[in-house]
């Protein structure tokens, strides 16, 4: 009976309007994350997610030297800028040289993530205020979200919403066959760069809550467990909005129990915790489903040979 | 049947970076037949597929549909990729894929209605795979996809086919299941092109044919196009089996002596081929 305190405890959280709004921020971006990453999953792009958020780094280092303080929105665009860069060499590289995909996604990731290291040292030595902050892109840094980085997560979550749903078939094609939907002249170019940009996005405004190396985690353990739960891309692309959310959430107010415990962090493992679970018991492709068909399975066999048996 | 060809492919060339894959394609099925597409590995089959339906860029070249730009016309032409293309993995159902055959009416704005359904209904049961229709993709056999992609081209309602070898790998009732379908398709009056690696299959499936190896070797009716001397043009001296593709049923009066004896030289110049050679020799005397 002890489940009632801390749940009223958990709630009371919420009046607390920072904690308001990590909880929002961290929900919007599992949000995004969990539908841009299931389209991502499906093209077999779940590395280019990762290598656009090291490859952000750069970006936001750049917007802060330009403006000299922390503006979500010179944020976003400076770390859009990059990742979106490296996301288009990632693609051209292999094509102009001989180098292999993934071998071009650990070239340009390293290579962005190493400028953007160095730049974050000299904005370091700056003594500007507000630049406390910046070095908390790498891990993330939940609790410093503030009502604005909020309005633009929720800003870049409605945009996805409304550019994935609107158009939904038409993403679904463009996912499973693009060789196809060129030939019924659907504009799988312009969409490829629209997706990017949406990944660009997502990835952006996920660097502070989450940081650099973990953002990955949320584009990938999301559609991953609503995988294993569905075989219909609708349904897939909902739960896996869902379960980010709903990890951002979970995670944010676990974090809150224990001060000091890391948001992002948090976040992640509430993901990978449904992921496992999933992975155990999902109904269909779950271990122990499985586990128990082939034992079905082989009772009938059993049954059947025996019965031929005079 | 009418005088404009369906497929009318004119100096057609593409350079991938390092090698050119097709070199001056110039070709021209007619309307209703069920075309062949065959070459040695390499060859450049699928591009050329892709080439014509502009989805690897070509250094040259036009391509006309029904006398027209292929770009104009493109609604009259259903593409039937090679299986390995996409992820059966993929999270969607037999009539997911199916109805995606109508997205070319729709659009980016619209969803399918009734009528799409219908259509993907009809398609799924030309192709024998109604009873599939809610089941996920990858529980199909090799088959049983090729199928689907071939009920997602029926629900184009297409006038022109460009099939991707769509009997690599399938089993023998889907080989037939699909054979009978492209044939009602051309009794229909459609036409039909298809990228091919059989070569014993090549008389009894199609009525027309075009041999390449990054050139046009040979084009036109099988009587004409489709003979040891253009296959020995296209595979050179990897061919082993022409005498089994020439013998008994074909037509007596293109059984040249010349066959054998190319037969004959074909395995003479190879090195590797030394054993088969004599055995040639002893097969087709007449050769010496």
């Amino acid at each position: 009976m002890r489940v009632i305190p801390v749940l009223a405890q958990l709630l009371s959280l919420f009046s607390d309007p920072n904690v308001r709004w990590v909880v929002g921020g961290t929900f919007f971006l599992g949000f995004s994350a969990g539908i841009v990453g299931s389209f991502a999953l499906l093209r077999r792009q779940a590395l280019l997610g990762d290598a656009m958020s090291h490859a952000a780094l750069p970006g936001v280092a750049l917007a802060f030297l330009f403006l000299l303080r922390k503006e979500s929105m010179a944020i976003l665009v400076g770390a859009s800028i990059t990742a979106g860069l490296a996301a288009y060499l990632s693609v051209r590289l292999p094509r102009w040289t001989r180098v292999k995909p993934e071998t071009a996604l650990a070239i340009v990731l390293t290579t962005f993530f190493g400028f953007g290291t160095v730049l974050l040292t000299v904005v370091a030595k700056t003594q500007s205020a507000g630049q406390s902050g910046l070095d908390s892109f790498l891990f993330g840094q939940a609790a410093s979200l503030v009502w604005r980085d909020v309005q633009v997560m929720g800003a870049v979550a409605f945009l996805i919403v409304l550019a994935i749903f609107a158009f939904f078939p038409a993403w679904k094609l463009w996912a499973f066959d693009p060789l196809y939907a060129r030939t019924l002249h659907y504009p799988v170019r312009a969409m490829d760069i629209f997706f990017t940009l949406l990944l660009t996005f997502t990835v952006a405004v996920g660097l502070e809550a989450v940081g650099v190396v973990l953002m990955s985690a949320l584009l990938i353990t999301p559609p991953l467990t609503a995988r294993l739960l569905t075989d219909r891309l609708e349904t897939m692309v909902i739960l896996a909005g869902g379960i980010g959310g709903f990890s951002g959430v979970v995670g944010t107010l676990l974090s809150t129990t224990y001060p000091r415990f890391p948001t992002g962090p948090l976040v992640v493992l509430t993901a990978s915790f449904w992921f496992v679970l999933a992975w155990f018991f999902a109904p269909k492709r779950g271990l122990v489903s499985r586990v128990f068909r082939k034992r079905y399975a082989a009772s009938v066999q059993h049954d059947n040979t025996g019965s031929f048996v005079p | 049947m009418s005088s404009t060809p369906a497929i009318f492919v004119r100096d057609l060339s593409v350079v991938y970076p390092g090698h050119v894959a097709l070199e001056n394609v110039t070709f021209e099925v007619p309307q209703g037949v069920l075309a062949g597409l065959v070459g040695p590995n390499g060859a450049g089959k699928s591009t050329l597929l892709k080439a014509v339906l502009g989805l690897v860029p070509r250094v040259s070249g036009e391509v006309y549909v029904f006398g027209k730009p292929y770009e104009t016309i493109r609604h009259r032409v259903a593409y039937v990729p090679q299986r390995e293309e996409v992820d059966w993995d993929f999270p969607v159902t037999v009539r997911d894929v199916v109805l995606m055959g109508r997205y070319g009416r729709l659009g980016l704005f619209r969803r399918p209605g009734k009528d799409d359904f219908r259509a993907a209904e009809a398609a799924l049961k030309r192709v024998g795979m109604e009873k599939f229709r809610h089941r996920q993709i990858g529980e199909l056999s090799g088959g049983q996809r090729q199928r689907i992609f071939i009920a997602r081209a029926l629900a184009q309602e297409a006038d022109l086919y460009f099939l991707d070898e769509p009997f690599a790998g399938v089993d023998a009732a889907s080989e037939r299941a699909i054979l009978e379908v492209l044939r009602e398709l051309r009794r229909e009056g459609k036409t039909i092109f298809v990228v091919h690696h059989d070569l014993q299959t090549v008389r009894e499936y199609f009525d027309w044919i075009v041999v390449l190896n990054r050139r046009v070797i040979a084009a036109g009716p099988l009587s004409l196009a489709f003979t040891s001397k253009t296959l020995d043009d296209a595979y050179g001296g990897r061919l082993l089996f022409l005498d089994r593709l020439f013998s008994g049923e074909f037509p007596s009066e293109l059984r040249e002596q010349k066959t054998t004896l190319a037969l004959a030289e074909v395995a003479a110049n190879s090195p590797l081929q030394k054993e088969f050679s004599a055995e040639a020799v002893r097969t087709f005397p007449e050769a010496r």
